[in-house]
């Protein structure tokens, strides 16, 4: 190499190490910015799913707090954001505020002294059940509630008016207003009609009615686990599986045949929370039998929902903090509603015009928000969910699948189910 | 390349020795003594350094995890001892994982051989457009594990799968593949044949193109047939290779994740473990219920399963190609001998005539 080119590399290097050095120094003067003593701040918001936070939406928080710039991280499913949680909580790595999901609170509330509490004053904002799911044991409340999954039950009037089965909401509302059982003789007349299955499945039916009692799986007081013993779970878990029988088409909620049977007519009717409106939509584009009532076995029913969470070790808790009081605000949750169709869990929202004048074109233009909301107010009972709650359920969930294919007689699969329970502890 | 330089300067001196053998490269001195012997270990050193960051150092702290009731949020945990390697064995989920796990391993790795072996032999033969069926049969192995998982899986469905309809139209029974564990495991293995066994083909397509086509000419000559060829030359030279394409898919078939993670909407392994693989099921302890002390634990007695395999591969596939690749009937012992005394021989021919010693002293 003669010394020209040698230079020539001595200068290309050089340039490059300094564009280098200056291109550093542009991301170190970018990330000092955050939480410098001005007041300026970038705030971090991580969430999953679509909770209805679009960028206009944000923007409208950062023109009123000029100082605040929002960073808005999406993951594409409540499983990968659920990972990312647990592994960075209580560690570094985490948003200034991380959205988190009903189903893993209680694992949430087991770390509630590593989340910032949310204030006193805000306690009122939210429905009663909202707030006591998400309040610890010596009463701090650690989530925002953003949605909640007030459940109707959807139905196929098409297939109802073939089994000479009631078609009109009102009417159907009338017919299946009632416990357990009403919901099931209905089910019954349907299939002598027509001797299609009437519900999807029994693990389906099953949550719609184990949510609505009080201690199921643990006792609130010592966290103990009761599930084997408690009648009640034996109670629902016989009588569903006794419906499950002839009533369901055994299809798993979520799999690729419950996917199709959304729109073969497989089933007539369905459990259906707030949100479970877009997924019939979407995976039955075509079928125009899709109905809603305002009704719901054994009184009311919520399935799902989130909260907002705000990390305590994180660099801007209370500037995060205000953030997510102004995105929990009834009157933005209905603006998040009006993008995504997440349901208010907060009682003025569920007031609003806006929401309660929603309906919706694919459910035959029923009024799904005034309906919802009057579903959402009816839930009374908040169930108890300890620490095991989620793999009791879920033995549960498999018990029930398999006895719905056949695998095992209901009693040896409650036996397998017990056995299971038994060893968790 | 300084020492190249002085080279004249330093040779000078033992030009004056018996012409000794001489290496190009660094000065005959101490340090390129040590040079010779260290360099190949500096070479590969980068790759052990990092494997001991990356891999050494994660599989120790796995093991101290395994003897903890370990809290990930709060990175710490109780001493339990043996605990947690109890529990594990103690569970009847981890007899049934391991059940499945080589089940599933057997229906994917034994028919993937054979085919990829097949296939293999086919596309040696004088075809048309060979590099367009060599590139073909590699296309399921460009495919995302998961993509293909999504797909098999749909058509696995119970009930409106394209594999059950399709078995409905032409008068069979449907086949519960998620209810039964055996349907199952061969639903699953079909997923793992399919990506597998197009990978394995060019693999030992290789191998047999590097067989001397002089053998196969000389069994004509002898009336050898196609078979007695194929049986007689292919398959013999190939044990190097089978051995080698047989312990990856040890390795990789009792870590079989993404296709029974992927077979039902829940990846649980099925209502009754049908296809609870000990992967899936490592997996659903860590990150299903974080704990991450009994997932530990069976993450190292995986380790020593896959150890415990892998000795018995070796025992069985020395026992049974000893000799080949080198086809030298002689021990490596015998060997060592002969090439010791000929090395004697030579040197004691070489001492008077200086001339020969170059040659011989490498």
């Amino acid at each position: 190499m003669n010394t020209h080119a040698l230079r020539r590399t001595a200068l290309v290097a050089a340039v490059a190490s300094t564009s280098a050095l200056v291109l550093a120094g542009c991301s170190g003067a970018g990330g000092s910015a955050s939480g410098g003593s001005d007041g300026e701040v970038t705030l971090t918001i991580a969430t999953f799913n679509d909770f209805g936070y679009t960028d206009a939406l944000l923007q409208e928080y950062m023109d009123a707090h000029p100082n605040v710039k929002i960073v808005h991280n999406k993951a594409a499913t409540s499983n990968e954001a659920r990972e990312n949680y647990f592994q960075k909580l209580g560690k570094t790595g985490l948003a200034d505020i991380e959205a988190i999901e009903v189903d893993w609170l209680p694992e949430v509330m087991e770390y509630a002294d590593l989340l910032a509490p949310v204030p006193d004053d805000l306690k009122s904002r939210w429905l009663d059940y909202k707030v006591e799911a998400a309040t610890s044991s010596d009463g701090k409340l650690v989530g925002y509630g953003t949605d909640i999954g007030p459940e109707g039950v959807c139905y196929r009037s098409d297939l109802f008016a073939a089994a000479g089965l009631p078609t009109d909401r009102a009417e159907v509302a009338k017919m299946l207003e009632g416990d357990w059982s009403t919901y099931f003789a209905a089910g019954d007349k349907y299939v002598a009609a027509t001797g299609k299955a009437f519900f999807d499945s029994a693990g389906g039916t099953y949550q719609g009615a184990i949510n609505q009692v009080e201690a199921a799986y643990e006792n609130p007081d010592d966290g103990s686990i009761t599930a084997t013993s408690n009648p009640d779970v034996k109670k629902i878990y016989d009588q569903v599986l006794a419906a499950s029988a002839t009533q369901s088409a055994h299809l798993g909620q979520w799999s690729d045949d419950w996917f199709a049977g959304l729109s073969n007519g497989a089933f007539a009717t369905m459990l259906c929370p707030g949100w479970m409106l877009g997924v019939i939509e979407g995976n039955a584009p075509e079928v125009t039998g899709w109905d809603i009532a305002n009704v719901f076995p054994g009184g009311a029913g919520n399935w799902g929902g989130s909260y907002l969470t705000v990390p305590g070790n994180g660099k801007n808790v209370e500037a995060a903090q205000e953030l997510a009081d102004w995105l929990t605000d009834p009157e933005t949750q209905v603006k998040a509603f009006e993008n995504a169709g997440t349901f208010p869990s907060q009682t003025d929202a569920l007031k609003a015009d806006a929401l309660t004048g929603s309906v919706n074109a694919y459910f035959n233009d029923a009024p799904v928000g005034e309906m919802l909301s009057e579903r959402a107010q009816a839930v009374k009972v908040s169930p108890f969910k300890g620490q095991f709650y989620f793999q009791i359920n879920d033995a549960m969930q498999k018990a029930l699948t398999r006895v719905e294919d056949g695998t095992q007689s209901a009693a040896d699969s409650w036996k397998q189910w017990a056995t299971e329970v038994d060893a968790l502890s | 390349m300084t020492s190249t330089l002085e080279r004249p300067t330093r040779g000078a001196a033992p030009e004056a020795r018996a012409r000794e053998p001489r290496r190009l490269g660094f000065g005959r001195s101490r340090r390129s003594a040590w040079d010779l012997k260290l360099s190949p270990y500096l070479y590969i050193s980068p790759f052990f350094i990092l494997f001991a960051i990356t891999g050494l150092f994660p599989i120790a702290y796995t093991a101290v995890i395994s003897f903890m009731d370990w809290d990930l949020v709060r990175n710490s945990g109780e001493f339990i001892g043996f605990d947690q390697y109890a529990w594990v064995l103690s569970q009847p989920k981890f007899w049934i994982a391991l059940r499945n796990t080589f089940s599933i391993f057997l229906l994917s790795s034994v028919p993937q051989l054979i085919v990829a072996i097949f296939i293999a032999a086919m596309l040696d033969q004088n075809i048309r457009a060979k590099t367009f069926w060599r590139m073909s049969v590699l296309i399921p192995y460009v495919m995302a594990p998961v993509a293909v998982a999504l797909i098999f899986s749909n058509m696995f469905g119970d009930q409106y799968g394209v594999v059950n309809t399709t078995l409905q139209n032409l008068g069979l029974p449907a086949v519960p593949w998620h209810s039964d564990a055996f349907a199952s495991h061969i639903a699953i293995a079909t997923m793992v044949n399919f990506r597998w066994t197009g990978y394995n083909t060019l693999i030992l397509l290789a191998a047999m193109q590097a067989i001397p086509r002089e053998y196969y000419e000389a069994a004509t000559v002898d009336g050898a047939g196609k078979i007695r060829q194929f049986f007689s030359i292919t398959l013999p030279s190939l044990k190097p290779t089978l051995i080698f394409v047989i312990i990856t898919a040890t390795i990789g078939g009792l870590q079989i994740f993404d296709e029974p993670r992927m077979y039902d909407q829940y990846g649980t392994g099925g209502a009754d473990n049908q296809w609870l693989t000990v992967t899936l099921w490592l997996y659903n302890v860590g990150w299903g219920e974080w704990n991450f002390g009994r997932a530990a634990a069976l993450a190292w007695i995986l380790f020593l399963i896959i150890l415990a395999i892998g000795a018995i591969n070796m025992v069985v596939t020395r026992s049974l190609v000893r000799d080949d690749g080198t086809r030298d009937p002689r021990t490596r012992r015998e060997r060592r001998a002969q090439a010791r005394a000929a090395k004697e021989r030579m040197m004691a021919d070489a001492a008077p005539a200086g001339v020969r010693g170059e040659e011989t002293g490498r």
